[in-house]
């Protein structure tokens, strides 16, 4: 299909997900409270960044009938149950207490910021022993480093490291994991200030931000990594040819 | 070091592998090159006749005779993250739920069953939690099912030659097959009321990765399920108890274990399992991402390392075969290195998306011999050679290794991996 409907077709899907609950045309259904994830009033008031065309796993025109016709399918075999009408309805401070993740397009990313200094104080005190000192890999995995003119060459040449750097499509993705899995002692127990500070930080170490910069809500996802564009759909199907 | 293991890890000699490799089973000899953590225990004794005493009472819990001590292989001197099942140990398609495989990111977490609670919200017109027992309430289903890790055989994959004393346990033990019980998600998801517009949705964890991976809404239209049993009884604690995701024929990963939210959206969530990690670079400078379909794979289990045949004469050779993409139809043998191919006889049932046991005679001349499978799918998928998958993918790619594996069986009868 062509190019410019994939975006089309992209573009509607960002704006219908991105409309208030009371313009998408689904009242709520009685006895229950239809909420989406609340972003805060700071959060709410940016201008996303949009999800650029190429990002795989935003479906084209074939892709969507495809996902329709599954879901007839799909809930043609449980036609025949009834509704049950089991579990509680989440209420938004539910859902807030473990609506943690952030999306490509910053969505969920928090208030609050942080610097690349203040980042490189909190790294030396919680990630150099398995990170190392400049994010060349302790006990654990290297973080830092790009391979010249920003190549991709991780089939074939295996002197390059997959870092932050040179791998990583997307820095929403640092501040996500940073807050969710770290550090490895007390997983999860960084406030968004620090877990801004070392997503900064990280990105230094790469090249990406300079040593005065800072990161908040606005910033983070506007960064644009220098592997964005490297990645590609599954087009293994099955059949006769290896792929 | 944390990549090493997804894939499949680079075994440096240095490493001490824990665990005995099923050799009580297979006639004896530890795995070369590795030490055996467990201290060597003596052999457990039996009467004579035991047709002259009487035998043991019921007991509450059974266990395995004293005879059979099969074990996950879990590679120590670091924090491990992943235990292997003994595949050469195993006959049939069902894995012990003990000796199932395990890959973790974050440990095992300990979750009570009485607190534990499934949320699910985003695209949807009622953001519900739904406790064990109100999972349990809904209509259930079982189906049996394989599940693999997608960096097994990454060692074998690209250290061609290398390890020739590698069992199937140490080269592809992250596979396991299990009957699994739950609740199909897309029931769940007509009880949230699902937006026809959410076209993905993230899979939380517990644990302290709080793990996530981003999954096709049509997956969840399909065939994934809420599981919270394993072989007719609850999930074990290192397989996802209380509840986990199970994505049939799809990469390990993105079965999520310890299964706590569930958020529809519009678009995936570019975690970092599926950026960083469980990515497939290919040549021209390009990664192949949400690579989710396990293409079709068999392995012989026997006679393989460190089995050693006792001489020349008949021998089945045994193994499993199975495919991401619906069932296997096809297993050919090589007893020469690939030059001659026959078929091997499949064993009844062939269920789609589960192991499935081959067998095949084979009257060996007591000279040097390698043994192949060739696994072929519904969709006409056929496993290929190491050197089809490198054009395709490269030398160094990540994930999905099923190319061929061969075993040459010397003119002794000892057996090795031979790439």
């Amino acid at each position: 299909m062509p190019a410019e409907r994939a975006v089309a077709a992209a573009g509607l899907l960002l704006l219908s997900a991105c409309a208030p609950e009371s313009e998408t045309g689904s009242p709520p259904a009685a006895g229950h409270d239809a909420v989406p994830p609340v972003p805060s009033e700071a959060a709410r008031a940016l201008p996303r960044p949009e999800l650029h065309p190429g990002m795989p796993g935003l479906l084209n025109e074939a892709e969507l009938e495809a996902l329709a016709a599954a879901r007839e399918d799909g809930l043609a075999d449980i036609g025949h149950l009834p509704e049950f009408g089991f579990g509680e309805t989440a209420s938004p401070e539910r859902i807030a207490a473990w609506d943690i993740d952030i999306g490509p397009d910053g969505e969920g990313l928090p208030p609050g910021s942080g610097s690349v200094e203040r980042g490189e104080t909190l790294y030396r005190l919680q990630c150099v022993q398995c990170h190392g000192a400049r994010g060349e890999g302790s006990q654990f995995e290297a973080l830092a480093g790009r391979v010249p003119g920003d190549r991709f060459p991780f089939a074939e040449d295996r002197r390059y490291r997959i870092t932050v750097g040179s791998y990583w499509p997307y820095a929403t993705t640092l501040f996500d994991y940073i807050r969710r899995a770290m550090p490895q002692a007390a997983p999860g127990s960084l406030p968004p200030d620090d877990v801004y500070a070392l997503t900064a930080f990280i990105l230094q170490l790469n090249g990406l931000l300079e040593s005065g910069d800072s990161l908040d809500a606005e910033s983070l996802p506007r960064i644009r990594m220098p592997a964005r564009d490297r990645f590609v759909r599954d087009d293994r199907r099955g059949g006769p040819e290896v792929r | 070091m944390a990549n090493n293991r997804e894939n499949g890890g680079l075994p440096s000699r240095r490493e001490v592998l824990a665990g005995v490799v099923g050799t009580a089973a297979v006639g004896g000899g530890a795995v070369a090159g590795a030490q055996q953590a467990d201290a060597p225990k003596p052999r457990p004794r039996a009467p004579e006749d035991p047709t002259k005493m009487q035998g043991l009472v019921p007991r509450p819990l059974g266990e395995r005779s004293a005879f059979e001590t099969p074990r996950r292989l879990v590679r120590v001197l670091e924090p491990s993250s992943s235990s292997r099942t003994p595949l050469q140990y195993l006959q049939g398609i069902v894995t012990p739920a003990d000796l199932h495989f395990e890959r973790h990111h974050g440990g095992i977490p300990n979750i009570d069953p009485e607190r534990y609670e499934l949320l699910i919200h985003g695209m949807v017109e009622r953001a519900q939690t739904f406790t064990l027992a109100d999972l349990k309430r809904f209509p259930a289903e079982s189906k049996l099912r394989f599940l693999e890790c997608s960096g097994n055989g990454g060692t074998a994959f690209q250290n061609q030659g290398r390890y020739p004393r590698m069992s199937p346990q140490e080269m592809d033990g992250l596979t396991s097959t299990s009957e699994w019980t739950g609740v199909p998600l897309k029931l769940l998801f007509r009880e949230v009321g699902a937006r026809p517009e959410a076209t993905w949705f993230l899979a939380e964890g517990m644990d302290a990765a709080v793990m996530t991976r981003s999954v096709p809404m049509e997956k969840a239209w399909d065939d994934a399920i809420v599981a919270y049993a394993q072989n007719g009884e609850p999930l074990r604690p290192e397989q996802g108890y209380p509840v986990r995701l199970f994505l049939p024929g799809w990469e390990g990963n993105a079965s999520v274990k310890w299964l706590r939210r569930l958020e529809l959206s519009h678009r995936p969530f570019m975690t970092r399992e599926e950026t960083s990690k469980y990515t497939d670079p290919l040549p021209g400078g390009k990664a192949r991402m949400f690579s989710f379909g396990m293409d079709a794979k068999s392995l012989i289990t026997f006679p393989t390392f460190p089995e050693r045949l006792g001489g020349p004469g008949w021998w089945e050779i045994r193994g499993i075969a199975w495919t991401g993409r619906g069932r296997i139809t096809r297993v050919e043998i090589s007893t020469d290195g690939g030059r001659n191919w026959e078929d091997a006889e499949l064993q009844e049932p062939v269920l789609p998306k589960c192991h499935v046991r081959f067998r095949k005679l084979w009257n060996w001349d007591g000279r040097r011999a390698t043994l192949m499978s060739r696994a072929t799918d519904e969709t006409g998928y056929v496993q290929p050679t190491r050197d089809a998958l490198l054009a395709a993918r490269g030398s160094y790619t990540r994930y999905h290794y099923n190319q061929i594996r061969s075993w040459r069986v010397e003119s002794d009868g000892q057996v090795f991996f031979a790439g």
